[in-house]
């Protein structure tokens, strides 16, 4: 065949080889990535490498014992293993993280691909609702909502979603916006195409690399939410261990045992760090553009 | 320009009738009521009494508009959980603590997130820009009663430098308003980092170099004026953020402040209470976004005079 004589001597590159070459070369995203594997890993495999149930009062009699060999991070008022309650926490946080943001992702991509591709009247309305979530601040309308529903880790899911919709449902409309006025959509819109198959076929195709931001995106700011909640008394009601919770009970106990106190507040914190250190690395690599934002 | 304000006057208002709307409706629909017989063991007439009294007994699309009637009067009614004073009172009480510690921080935060910012973006790749973005992301990421928390146990705990929490004398003042001030300290950093490298690439800075300015005068005569659209734009709204309280940090370092009143309100179905805090942070979005768009237009010839924003 003379098409493999003429191929040129560089091979043709696609551009995930770019953001991957772009990804690598971020450091703190790679390590991020380390870390967050690690933590799903450790959530996954929780009940092989903790040496009791989350929920089992079995060290009644070492109650608020400090970290030793034998238990890694000490045992809570409840004579709990606080070692196995913060590995359980992270199956509550890393789920809640992510159904919140799939569920983002769901509303959000119809609702960005009709502002965009219509405009108009229809990108009027669906901006009028996103300046309404815009004024009320996320978290008082959750504790609102909290309360309306009771809680629970469903509901918790279902609030983080609505308040994560906006930013996806943003990144997608203004992607669709720019797509929408090439040619390819163009010769698709004279050959007959439907709208929905436009949308459909083309343009969520072509916003592939928002999408997966605004998913990444949204997942620690639902953890935030969750712990926040949770924190508050008002999210994930207990014995579920949720590191939220576990904060909140820690501040009585600071003063004298401060175990209680730093790991949840740790892992907290070294996960939502994580996952955005993870994102914006994933960000910067599949969307150059709009790196810094 | 007037004619773009009015258009935003009016759909500012629209979305703030729509919130309250939505907001007592939702209220409204939280099971149980105020006056619920484990909270109030009296008798059934008595709590019909009290109800009637307090317009309970109204249905829901009457009572939603004589308190937007009150509202209009600036009358937020009687918090039930303390009716010896008006809510207004209440409000004006509470307020205090989350202004003076909010209000603080920001003052604090902000400047220094913004000297921050432009030390970063001037000496790019340097130590002092890898260690202004490691501080921003920190500060943006790591909720607020996590930074409070570890506040708490290293400066009061273990080198007991300062106290815990409380109220009143100035010492006890310190790590709230750090706490606070972490968060616009962060949001500056980022913002005034991007917003000036963004600026130092356009060609008109490489034409005022090759004219032979200083490069100080280059600097904060031109590159900061030109990045600060985005720094006036955030700062409304991040004001607010903070100066309306924290319900974490005023948790964790047991201010008297506003924050507290947003949990209670909910839990005892404080109506009034509740209906006004929401009320006074929604209006204060509305009106910080509304101001933050007109400067933005006057700042922004490009806005102004293109009509369409």
């Amino acid at each position: 065949m003379t098409s493999e004589a003429v191929a040129p001597a560089y091979r043709q590159r696609n551009p995930l080889w770019f953001a991957w070459r772009r990804f690598a070369g971020n450091k703190a995203a790679i390590v991020a990535g380390v870390v967050l594997a690690l933590l799903i890993l450790m959530a996954i495999f929780a009940p092989l490498i903790t040496p009791a149930p989350p929920d089992a009062q079995l060290f009644l009699t070492e109650a608020l014992a400090f970290p030793s060999a034998e238990h890694w991070f000490g045992v809570d008022n409840l004579g709990r293993d606080f070692y196995t309650r913060i590995v359980y926490g992270a199956r509550v946080s890393l789920t809640i993280g992510f159904a919140a943001a799939a569920f983002s992702v769901i509303i959000g991509i119809p609702l960005g691909a009709l502002a965009g591709y219509f405009g108009g009247r229809t990108d009027w309305v669906i901006m009028r609702i996103i300046e309404l979530f815009s004024v009320v601040p996320p978290l008082l309308a959750a504790m609102l909502l909290g309360a309306l529903t009771r809680g629970g880790y469903f509901t918790i899911v279902l609030i983080a979603a609505l308040f994560g919709w906006v930013q996806v449902c943003l990144l997608v409309r203004a992607q669709v916006k720019a797509f929408r006025e090439k040619e390819f959509v163009r010769a698709a819109q004279a050959l007959g195409a439907s709208p929905w198959y436009i949308i459909r076929r083309h343009l969520i195709p072509n916003s592939i690399s928002p999408i997966i931001v605004g998913f990444v995106l949204a997942i620690p700011l639902a953890m935030m939410l969750e712990a926040s909640l949770s924190f508050l008394g008002i999210g994930v009601p207990p014995p579920t261990p949720t590191w939220g919770q576990m904060i909140n009970e820690g501040i009585d106990f600071m003063f004298f045992y401060w175990h209680l106190a730093v790991f949840p507040t740790a892992a907290l914190a070294i996960t939502v760090l994580a996952t955005t250190l993870f994102g914006d690395g994933l960000r910067d690599a599949l969307d150059p553009t709009l790196k810094g934002r | 320009m007037i004619l773009y304000i009015l258009r935003r006057l009016v759909s500012v208002a629209v979305t703030f009738i729509v919130v309250s709307l939505i907001i007592f409706f939702m209220m409204h629909a939280i099971p149980g009521g105020p006056f619920d017989a484990n909270d109030m063991p009296v008798s059934e007439a008595v709590r019909a009494k009290l109800m009637a009294q307090l317009g309970l007994d109204q249905p829901l699309h009457v009572q939603y508009l004589r308190y937007m009637w009150g509202v209009l009067h600036f009358d937020f009614g009687v918090p039930y959980q303390s009716p010896g004073e008006t809510v207004t009172q209440l409000l004006s009480r509470a307020w205090v603590p989350s202004l003076v510690l909010g209000g603080l921080g920001v003052i604090i935060g902000a400047p220094l997130g913004i000297l921050l910012g432009m030390a970063a973006a001037l000496n790019r790749n340097s130590w002092i820009d890898y260690f202004a973005s490691t501080l921003a992301t920190l500060g943006l990421t790591i909720p607020v009663f996590v930074t409070s928390m570890l506040l708490i146990l290293v400066f009061a705990v273990w080198l007991n430098w300062l106290p815990a929490s409380g109220w009143g004398k100035p010492e006890r003042w310190i790590l709230p308003i750090v706490a606070y001030a972490l968060i616009p300290l962060a949001t500056y950093a980022r913002y005034t980092r991007s917003a000036m490298l963004d600026t130092l690439n356009r060609p008109f800075v490489t034409v005022l170099r090759a004219k032979g300015l200083s490069e100080n005068r280059i600097v904060f005569q031109h590159v900061l004026r030109n990045s600060a659209i985005p720094l006036v734009t955030v700062f409304l709204p991040m004001f607010i953020g903070t100066a309306t309280g924290s319900i974490f940090v005023e948790a964790m370092f047991r201010v008297p402040g506003l924050g507290a009143y947003f949990v209670s309100s909910i839990e005892g179905r404080d109506y009034p209470l509740e209906m006004a805090l929401m009320l006074m942070i929604t209006f204060m979005y509305c009106i910080a976004y509304l101001l933050s768009d007109i400067v933005y237009a006057l700042i922004n010839p490009r806005i102004r005079v293109g009509g369409e924003p």
